[in-house]
């Protein structure tokens, strides 16, 4: 701890009694990581003990193989928290821990389901997580030594653009682009397959934040109005658009909805934030509601899944093909889970088709119950929360807007997904981050992290001024 | 900047107070009606995980589950099972229960209101409570003997103690056995079931007390009788014109005795000889006296016109409500409309046998629980009483001659008074008769009603008689009881 400068004036210079009488206290954040290393102790045990407890539940017998598999994972999350220790010390304390539990609860879940099919080795969906999940992690520890100081982002803004137009286009690619359930979403190298959209969205937010921070004052500034609102100039408008527009195009032939719902969330909430322009919000609503309306009309598949979502339990649209069975018996899932759950191992996630991806929260919420489910929304919630504390407390509006940006995408994706599988708004095929099986998801999402944590240690690491009146004896106030 | 994020992280909580609602509203508020939705698969296979309990008789399992290697856990199988089938029933996994394992199913499963605190504790412990075993009152050396006897015929024996109503032997044929109802594949279940039920020779009917009932016959006069006796207007000496025809009313049918001629000799005949040798013309004559609705009274307190439950649900046997003078005839003597089951006319047999009153039939002996703590134990109860005391004395004395001396001869066991009334049905003008047999032995001291009918004749026609087939059997099943 380095020692307070005294800044005391000598009784013999007036001059400096005024500024001397500030007395400037250097204080230096605490140090978090012990909290941390506590947390992440707590979320590694959840998370070995919610695998025994599948193991228990399913076959009644503990099995050292996957548990100790478990463990290796561990000890790698410790490994990324000694990385912080050296590198982000004054990062966020939370974030590690619960991303930690969020992925073991997934693998334990998807764990489960492969006991479930009786799948084993390298076909099992929770062995190939929990190998993804050591690459995603050893990706973020890269993240955050590489990238010392987040601003360095701002400079590759158009690097970051460039890079996201071309992981969207990648599956569009003839010998390596696939197309699996009717999206074309994946490239497949040899027995790897990953979405590249996944990563994309990094790259966007980056781009977003890194040109919105720019073009700011000349956004919110200078342009037309135009029925009341005001337009900024195509110059400093254009760029931006013509990424999102291309974006939207990409995406919507690629028949990913979710994911352009997911980029088109993102760019407004930056938008408006960097701009504080609530016509933008109007606006961007306006479009999205009509597009959607279009969409519905025009595009089969999304007039199914509306269907789906508005009269699930009519049989005829229970019986189609592409029809609400996977919803209904995920919502089925849900209610045999009840308050309490069956219990891990317990309960039959494995009738929902795609459990271990699209409904793992149906999974989740059919084993773990209602209590269950609120934790997870809780931890994500509070995730969410730790990103946003980054925009409000930070000090450079890059690492704000990229904070604020980076976390809201997070958030809108949980409501996304859980809110599909509730019923809340129609199903769109994005996958419910950390959770669910795959890979570029979890590689994408510990870069978030990573990214959060850089930040965070940024706004601790700005030592804080704080100013107290002088309370010497005898000086006149 | 601020007070945008302040506003987006607004909109960000109410995004996920919109989650946290909609996974309440289905995990708590829709959850029931979810889970009852034909189409949930998850709380059929959550009744898969519970062993179900076994019945037992004899202290010996003739339906348990044991633990099989596939998703649902456990396999019932039948131990003996064509023998059993009419009382246990079978078990699907999916496509019904019937017998005692769908009558008793919510024991057997364990999710019966008794075993609440079981269910409770298990809810703690986090282990399905098994279900509870149910014994029986079925003797298996007296089912064994009421089947052997049966032989090849088609049609049912019951065998019941009068003084506690405990229900000894159920036999009914043809049958079939639910072990190949049991399999785990419901295809092959469905196959089977259809074989079953397009069998003409019907096996899935309990023919003890449900399936197409037969009429009485000739076993129907000892309610007639009775009816005459409780009316405090007739003897079992009161007399009557002694024909050997007696044309019916408003037909040109004509009544007759089996014997084609008059009911012994003499211009009179008495109740007691009528019964004894079993004639249909004195019995027209009383009856038309008596009316119908004498008899009806009398036929309800038998239990006619009721369905029990044993907790077998029974099919009710029937005495028409409202008949006419020629249907009134024909019924005195067990035709016309008149049905009855087997268990129908051991009940009759149980008035007589126990001084006039029926005790309630009853399959169960007890039902005991995992632990071996008794949930529920069989105690006598009282059906009804259908006739007095001094009915019940005089009917059982004519029962006895009907046997020592009358038409039911082939009932007669060696040192022992046996109480017996045979039975010839007939069902279509040139259908195979239906015959019955139904008695109690000792008559001092009874210790087993039977009732016995054999359908289709007994594979004779018209040519199978009652003495010839049904006493028989139901001498064998009292031989049996009486030599343990």
């Amino acid at each position: 701890m380095p020692a307070s400068p005294d800044l005391t004036a000598t009784q013999a210079n007036p001059v400096s009694t005024f500024t001397s009488s500030i007395r400037l206290k250097l204080r230096v954040p605490a140090r978090l990581r012990n909290l941390e290393l506590v947390l992440l102790v707590l979320a590694i045990g959840i998370d070995l003990g919610a695998i025994a407890l599948v193991q228990l539940g399913v076959s009644g017998e503990l099995e050292f193989g996957v548990l100790s598999l478990m463990g290796a994972l561990g000890v790698l999350l410790l490994g990324m928290h000694v990385a912080l220790r050296l590198v982000a010390p004054d990062a966020d304390a939370l974030i590690l821990p619960i991303i930690t539990v969020l992925n073991g609860l997934g693998i334990a879940m998807i764990y489960r389901l492969d006991l479930g099919d009786g799948a084993s080795g390298w076909d099992s969906a929770g062995i190939r997580q929990m190998v993804w999940t050591a690459i995603a992690v050893v990706l973020a520890i890269a993240v955050l030594v590489v990238i010392r100081n987040h601003r360095v982002l701002q400079r590759y803004r158009y690097v970051a653009m460039l890079s996201g137009i071309v992981l969207l286009i990648l599956p569009m690619l003839p010998l390596i682009g696939t197309v699996k359930n009717g999206a074309r979403l994946w490239v497949e190298i040899g027995p790897f397959s990953f979405q590249p959209g996944e990563l994309g969205k990094v790259a966007l937010a980056v781009f977003f934040a890194g040109y919105l921070v720019t073009a700011r004052d000349s956004l919110s500034m200078v342009g037309r109005r135009i029925l009341g609102m005001q337009f900024p100039r195509a110059r400093d408008l254009g760029p931006i658009l013509v990424v999102f527009a291309a974006s939207m195009l990409v995406l919507i032939f690629q028949r990913d909805l979710g994911t352009a719902l997911l980029y088109f969330g993102l760019f407004l909430v930056m938008l408006y934030v960097a701009t504080g322009r609530s016509s933008w919000i109007v606006l961007g609503l306006t479009l999205f509601v009509v597009g959607a309306f279009v969409a519905s009309r025009l595009l089969s598949y999304v007039g199914g899944r509306v269907d789906a979502w508005l009269d699930a339990f009519n049989p005829e649209i229970y019986d189609a093909r592409g029809g609400s069975y996977q919803l209904v018996q995920g919502l089925f899932g849900f209610a045999d889970g009840g308050i309490l759950g069956t219990g891990l191992g317990r309960g039959s996630p494995g009738i929902t088709p795609l459990a271990e991806s699209d409904y793992i929260v149906s999974a989740l919420g059919e084993e773990l119950g209602l209590i269950g489910i609120f934790a997870i929304l809780g931890l994500y919630l509070l995730f969410v929360s730790r990103g946003f504390r980054i925009g409000f407390a930070g000090q450079d509006d890059f690492g704000r807007l990229l904070g604020v940006g980076l976390a809201f995408v997070i958030a809108l994706q949980v409501f996304v997904v859980i809110g599909g599988v509730t019923r809340v708004i129609p199903l769109t095929g994005l996958t419910t981050p950390f959770l669910a099986a795959g890979g570029s998801s979890l590689v994408a999402n510990w870069i978030i992290a990573a990214l959060l944590l850089r930040l965070s240690d940024t706004v601790r690491n700005q030592p804080l001024l704080v100013v107290e009146p002088d309370s010497r004896p005898g000086v006149n106030a | 900047m601020n007070k945008e994020l302040k506003r987006v992280s607004t909109v960000v909580l109410l995004l996920f107070i919109a989650l946290f609602v909609s996974t309440t509203v289905i995990q708590v508020l829709a959850a029931d009606s979810l889970k009852a939705d034909a189409r949930n698969s998850r709380t059929l296979y959550a009744s898969y995980s519970a062993q179900r309990g076994p019945i037992l008789v004899d202290g010996q399992p003739i339906a348990y589950s044991e633990a099989a290697d596939d998703q649902y856990k456990f396999q019932r199988i039948y131990s003996n099972g064509p023998l059993y089938a009419p009382v246990t029933g079978y078990l699907t996994l999916n496509q019904g229960n019937t017998g005692i394992e769908s009558a008793l199913n919510s024991y057997l499963s364990g999710t019966s209101n008794n075993q609440f605190l079981d269910q409770v504790n298990s809810l703690l412990t986090g282990q399905t409570p098994k279900g509870a075993a149910v014994e029986l009152t079925i003797d298996p050396v007296i089912q064994q003997a009421a089947w052997d006897a049966l032989g090849d015929y088609q049609g049912a024996v019951i065998a019941i103690d009068p003084a506690t109503g405990a229900i000894l032997a159920m036999v009914s044929k043809p049958t079939f056995d639910p072990n190949l109802l049991a399999v785990h594949d419901t295809n092959a279940v469905i196959d089977t079931y259809n074989t079953l039920l397009e069998d003409p020779t019907g096996p899935l009917f309990n023919r003890t007390l449900a399936g197409a009932l037969d009429p009485p016959g000739s076993t129907f006069k000892l309610v007639v009788a009775a009816a005459a006796l409780e009316s405090g207007q007739y003897t079992a000496d009161s007399a009557f014109p002694n024909l050997s025809e007696l044309p019916l009313p408003q037909s040109s049918s004509i009544v007759r005795n089996a014997s084609q001629g008059t009911c012994g000799s003499g211009d009179t005949v008495t109740i007691a000889t009528a019964l004894r040798l079993s004639c249909n013309i004195p019995f027209a004559e009383l009856g038309s006296e008596l009316g119908y609705r004498t008899i009806l009274e009398q036929a309800n307190a038998f239990g006619f016109n009721e369905s029990i439950s044993v907790p077998l649900t029974s099919t009710q046997s029937v005495y028409p409500r409202v008949l006419d003078a020629p249907r009134t005839m024909l019924s005195s003597f067990g035709q016309d409309e008149v049905r009855a089951s087997p268990l129908q006319m051991a009940m009759v047999s149980m008035a007589i046998a126990n001084g006039g009153e029926i005790m309630r039939p009853n399959l169960v002996e007890s039902i005991v629980s995992p632990d071996l703590t008794p949930i529920e134990t069989f105690t006598p109860e009282v059906f009804r009483r259908a006739i007095s005391q001094q009915t019940a004395s005089t009917m059982a004395q004519l029962m006895v001659d009907a046997v020592s001396t009358g038409v039911a001869s082939n009932a007669r066991i060696d040192g022992v008074e046996v109480a017996g009334k045979t039975g010839t049905a007939q069902n279509g003008e040139d259908d195979p008769y239906s015959l019955w047999f139904t008695g109690f032995a000792p008559a001092n001291d009874p210790k087993v009603v039977v009732a016995v009918v054999v359908q289709n004749g007994g594979g004779l026609g018209q040519n199978g008689g009652s003495n010839e087939i049904p006493a028989p059997i139901g001498r064998k099943v009292l031989e049996a009881v009486l030599s343990q």
